[in-house]
This record gives structure tokens, C-alpha cells and sequence, in this order.
């Protein structure tokens, strides 16, 4: 797709939207967000940039397939679950850590995941429609 | 192991190939090895937990942690261990199997991760112990069977494939409705809370109403009379090992999940339910095996032929004595190995005969006997003679309904045997013993010179014929297994118990 509107537009809306992807993936912790939504945000991102660019400009941008992000996101979800499985509790059950206060817990690492997989599922998808 | 690990683990296993093989999607070797090493990973952590399960013992588990009725329960029984048991089996038989033949092809349209992806819907469907969940497990089975329907890419199999995914969709859509109706009626959605709060449910028509709906539901999946036509409209268009795969799994969890929902949930003394199912199970055998006698493609007629064997396992859940569940159970897993080793052996059918049509084959006991032997085991099995596993299997059933006092079903099962014994012949005489024609004896040839071809593909066959063997020799500890697998599914106390502790619960007292 030809468009020099796009094509400039789409400079500011790639890291604008990366931005807010990661913004409402770390807000899903306590409120509505998450990275289910955060993933298809920055895939509406990656999608406006590629559009008037075409497939291998998309490749090029991600570095990897977008194959290997569905994959790497669904083992970073598995891994997530493994620390209580070692702690002889149920799969998944989510282990937090306070450091001065911060809470970290699994429960990012599962949402990554899901980001990651939510992310490269929907580039797949519109790699096979992109033009060259 | 504890009960978190055991019940996670053949889980884990799909999941992390799902995972690898994604990851790894430009390497087809790679894939190979990962998808061989979890689906063995499977295969053993399915057979702990069988162990575990042997005594009697059901476990359980709550995924994140979450207390049951609230969480997503994983349980674990005698039967959902055994289904577990033979789904990591087929993923290690099928498995090697796929690795010969136009394997490349496959690879390059994304196959390895599919076939994780549906053992991981198969597995999960068999150890969940939450009806939305069942629901959520049917959706990743649905999934990933249509992209190995499709994978491909012909005209036929997009084909078949839409056809095969509507009608799907349509059956997993009730689902969802009978898991909205039921979820209005208790307000839970855990398997074992709903076992103690319907029977205190005042509006029990309301039940049976929703309970012959599930059927419906589940009945689809399991493609019984009138809801199969899914299944012969779309499984001969995929290659061997796919078709094997499905021909193993799918139905079977539409089964499993008509046998869990009707012992657990719903009960079959009601009055309506069984007869019902009694009479879906004499017509489900019946067509089945007359569209098989039709057919002379191998694939159309063993996938007629697995409507009709359905039916014997409907029969069983249909009967519902002790005997006659237990026979259900010992059913499946015979069906399961028999029916994927038919479909292995029409691969090899194919690849050796040069088609699967049974009018161009021919002369194969004359070149190759042992492939003869080796289809006459599955084959007789299937309709039934002794010493094989689907003697007793049908013996069990059989002898269950005459107990019982269905002697026109009991007729009807036995009548069916002869017919599908039939069909077996009629493959039998068509393709290995009359005189072949020209273009299957040069594939016969190719197939002699391609060692690597015919080990991948007759290890497994030799394997499954081994255990179908086996279970008809030694027929003693599975029937016992089996019987008293069906004894623990008609006695729900201790799976109730083992979800949600002793004593009364919470929602016992909710009212909506």
C-alpha cells in the first residue's frame, strides 16, 4: 500500500503504541489491562506500520518471525507456572517477591507471555496478507 | 511425585512442544526430535500417573492455586489416568509413524506444532475436572484438528475442512449454551460441586432437559446417530498419520466426556437419559457399519467404521450396570489402539498399493505377508474374534446388556460384529489377496526399496498389533482394571471428595 500519509504517520504510531502496549501490560497487574490486550495494541502498531512498508520490512523490524514469538510467549506462560510446581503446590500458582516494597511476582512473567503470543499470532496472520 | 507434579506434567509436556516446535519453525529436524521427546515425556509421566492412580486413589489439583469450587480443578481417576495412558501411546506411535512418507511437506505447513497442540487438548480434556474448562480444552482440539485437516491446502481437504469446523463449531456452541444453562440452574462450574448440588436442584426436568442437551453436545463430538455426518465427510481427505491421530482421539473425547458428564454430573437412572442413549447406540452401530459396507476407499470405510464402534461404547454407558461401564472403558481403549493401527496400516496400504482405493490395490499378501498378518490383527480385532482385544471387549458389553435384559441390543451389537467383519474381508480380499494390478505392483516396488520409509511406519503398526495382542492373551488384568475404573466412576463420592475435601460445602447451601 502506497501511502505517504500512512507511511509518516505510522513513524509516530509504532512507539506511541509500543509505549501504551507495555503501559497496559504492566497496568493489567491490579486493574483492567493485561497482556492479552497490551499485545494486540502493540500488534495494531506494528500492523500500521507495516502496512504501507510490506512483509520483509515487518520481518526486518521484528528481528524474528513472528512464529517464534508465539512460541517464545507460550513457554514463557509455562515457565511461569513451574516455581510452585518446585514448591510442591499447584502448577501455576504465582510466587511474589516484595523488594523494598516493589511487588514482582510469576504473574508478570505469565502476562509477558501472553503479550509475546498474543503479538506474534496476530503478525503471522498479517504477514500472509502484507505485500512484499 | 506429588499429586500437583502428576497431574501437570502430561500437560506440561503438549504444551512445551507446542512451545519448541513454534519456536523452532524453520527447522524441521529440530521439530522432529522435540515432538518425539515430549510426546515420550507424555507418554511416562501419563504412565506415574496411572501408577498412582492403580489403587483406586483419585488426586487432584487446583491450577494457580485457587480453592475448588472457585478454581480450575485438574482430577485425576482410574479412567481419565487409563485415557491419558493411551493418548501419550498414539502420540509416541503416531508420532514415529509421521516422520516417514511425505513427511517434508507436512513439516513445512506447520504440522508438529498442531499435533502438540491437539494431544495438549486431548490431554487436557481428559484430566479437567471443570465443565468450562472441558469446553475451553474441546475449542484447543478444535483448533489445532483443522489446521492438520487443512494442512495440506487442496481443494478437497479446504473442503472437507469447512465442513468438518462448522459442524464442529455448531456441537461446541451448544456446549457452551448447556455450560450457560447449567451455570444459571447451580451456579458452579466444578464437575464435583455440580455432582453435590444437583441432585438438590428442585426443578429436576429442568436437569434432564439440560442433561439430554449435553448429549447432544458431546454426542457430536463422539459422532453418534443422527450427528456423525462431520466425521465421513472430512477424515479421508487428510494423510495417514493425521487421520490415524484423529481416528485415535477425537471422538473418544467426545465419549469420555459423554461417560464422565452422565456418571458424575448427570444420572442415568433417571429414567429418560439411558433409553435414549440405548437406542442412539443401536442406530449409531448400525449405520455406521452399513456406509462402511457401502465404500470401497479405505479410509471412507474405517471412518464409517468408527461410528459404528461408538456405538458399542454407548451401549455400555447406555446399560449402566457396573459391568456394563466397565466394558465401555475397556472398549475405548481397545478401540483407540486397534482403530489407530487400521489407519496406520491404510497408509501403508496406500504407499505400498499405490492408492487408497481398494479397486486399484491388489496382490499385497503375495509380496509382503507380513503386511497381511500384521492387518489381520487390528482388522480381527476390530470385528471381534477371540483371542483379540475386541473379543473381550465386546464380550464384556455383550454379556453386560444380556444381564440386564436388553437382548435386542445385545442382538444388534452382535449382528453388527459379523457385518464389520465383512468389511474387514472385503479390504482383506481386495487389497491383499487378488491379483494386482499393474500400477500397485510398481508401488509395491518402491516400497520394498525404501528401508527408511518402511521401518518408521511399521514400527509403530507392529507395536499396536503387539499390545492388541497383548490385551486379548492376557486378557485378565485389563478387564479387571477396567471394571473397577467403571466402579469408580458409578461411586462419585470419592472424586467429590477428592476435589472439594469432606464435609459440606459451600455451595451446597447457595440458592439462586
Amino acid at each position: 500500500m502506497n501511502s505517504l500519509i500512512l507511511l509518516t504517520s505510522s513513524r509516530i504510531v509504532l512507539p506511541v503504541a509500543m509505549l501504551f502496549s507495555v503501559y497496559v501490560l504492566l497496568r493489567g497487574h491490579n486493574e483492567p489491562g493485561g497482556g492479552f490486550v497490551g499485545g494486540l495494541i502493540a500488534a495494531a502498531g506494528i500492523a500500521v506500520h507495516s502496512l504501507p512498508r510490506g512483509r520483509s520490512a515487518l520481518l526486518r523490524l521484528l528481528k524474528v518471525s513472528p512464529k517464534t514469538l508465539i512460541g517464545a510467549g507460550l513457554a514463557l506462560a509455562l515457565l511461569s507456572g513451574l516455581p510452585g510446581l518446585l514448591l510442591a503446590e499447584p502448577y501455576l500458582k504465582h510466587q511474589w517477591a516484595f523488594p523494598g516494597g516493589l511487588p514482582l511476582s510469576t504473574t508478570l512473567i505469565f502476562d509477558i507471555g501472553v503479550y509475546l503470543s498474543v503479538v506474534g499470532a496476530v503478525l503471522t496472520f498479517l504477514a500472509y496478507y502484507l505485500e512484499e | 511425585m506429588n499429586a500437583h507434579l502428576l497431574l501437570s506434567l502430561p500437560i506440561i509436556w503438549p504444551l512445551l512442544g507446542v512451545a519448541l516446535c513454534c519456536m523452532l519453525w524453520s527447522r524441521p529436524r529440530a521439530q522432529r526430535i522435540t515432538s518425539l521427546v515430549v510426546s515420550a515425556g507424555l507418554l511416562l509421566s501419563s504412565l506415574a500417573l496411572l501408577a498412582a492412580t492403580w489403587d483406586g486413589t483419585v488426586l487432584a489439583t487446583q491450577f494457580g492455586g485457587w480453592a475448588a469450587p472457585f478454581g480450575i480443578s485438574f482430577v485425576g481417576d482410574m479412567l481419565s489416568a487409563a485415557m491419558v495412558v493411551i493418548t501419550g501411546l498414539m502420540a509416541v506411535a503416531v508420532g514415529i509413524y509421521g516422520l516417514a512418507g511425505d513427511a517434508e511437506a507436512r513439516e513445512a505447513a506447520f504440522y508438529h506444532p498442531l499435533y502438540q497442540g491437539l494431544l495438549l487438548g486431548v490431554t487436557g480434556a481428559f484430566l479437567t475436572g471443570d465443565i468450562f474448562n472441558l469446553y475451553v480444552w474441546f475449542e484447543v482440539m478444535l483448533i489445532s484438528s483443522f489446521g492438520l485437516l487443512a494442512l495440506g491446502g487442496t481443494r478437497e481437504q479446504l473442503d472437507a475442512g469447512v465442513k468438518y469446523v462448522t459442524l464442529n463449531l455448531v456441537a461446541t456452541t451448544l456446549f457452551l449454551i448447556c455450560v450457560a444453562f447449567l451455570y444459571g440452574l447451580t451456579g458452579s462450574l466444578n464437575m464435583a460441586d455440580l455432582a453435590r448440588i444437583l441432585p438438590t436442584i428442585d426443578n429436576q426436568g429442568l436437569v434432564t432437559t439440560i442433561a439430554v442437551l449435553f448429549l447432544v453436545a458431546f454426542g457430536s463430538k463422539a459422532a453418534v446417530f443422527p450427528l456423525f455426518f462431520w466425521l465421513p465427510a472430512s477424515y479421508h481427505t487428510a494423510s495417514a498419520p493425521i487421520v490415524a491421530i484423529f481416528a485415535a482421539l477425537l471422538t473418544k473425547v467426545g465419549v469420555y466426556a459423554i461417560l464422565r458428564s452422565f456418571t458424575l454430573i448427570f444420572d442415568l437412572s433417571l429414567g429418560f437419559t439411558a433409553p435414549v442413549i440405548g437406542i442412539v447406540a443401536a442406530l449409531t452401530m448400525v449405520t455406521g457399519v452399513l456406509g462402511a459396507a457401502a465404500h470401497f476407499d479405505v479410509r471412507k470405510i474405517l471412518s464409517f467404521h468408527i461410528i459404528s464402534q461408538i456405538g458399542y461404547m454407548l451401549l455400555g454407558i447406555a446399560v449402566a450396570t457396573p459391568l456394563a461401564i466397565g466394558g465401555a472403558i475397556l472398549y475405548v481403549i481397545h478401540h483407540i489402539i486397534v482403530k489407530a493401527n487400521l489407519f496406520l496400516l491404510a497408509g501403508v496400504i496406500n504407499r505400498a498399493g499405490g492408492s487408497f482405493e481398494l479397486k486399484e490395490v491388489g496382490g499385497l499378501y503375495k509380496t509382503l505377508p507380513w503386511l497381511g498378518v500384521l492387518f489381520l490383527v487390528p482388522a480381527l480385532s476390530l470385528a471381534g474374534l477371540p483371542p483379540l482385544s475386541g473379543f473381550w471387549s465386546k464380550f464384556v458389553v455383550v454379556k453386560a446388556s444380556l444381564d440386564a435384559g436388553h437382548a435386542l441390543l445385545a442382538a444388534t451389537a452382535l449382528a453388527v460384529g459379523v457385518l464389520t467383519l465383512y468389511s474387514m474381508l472385503k479390504i482383506w480380499n481386495e487389497a491383499f489377496w487378488k491379483a494386482a494390478p499393474a500400477a500397485s505392483t510398481a508401488a509395491t516396488e518402491r516400497w520394498l526399496a525404501d528401508t527408511g520409509t518402511r521401518r518408521a511406519m511399521l514400527t509403530p503398526i507392529i507395536i499396536l498389533a503387539a499390545i492388541t495382542m497383548t490385551i486379548g492373551v492376557v486378557a485378565e488384568p485389563f478387564i479387571a482394571f477396567s471394571l473397577r475404573a467403571g466402579e469408580q466412576l458409578l461411586d462419585k463420592s470419592a472424586y467429590v471428595e477428592a476435589v472439594l475435601g469432606p464435609g459440606p460445602q459451600r455451595s451446597a447451601e447457595w440458592q439462586p
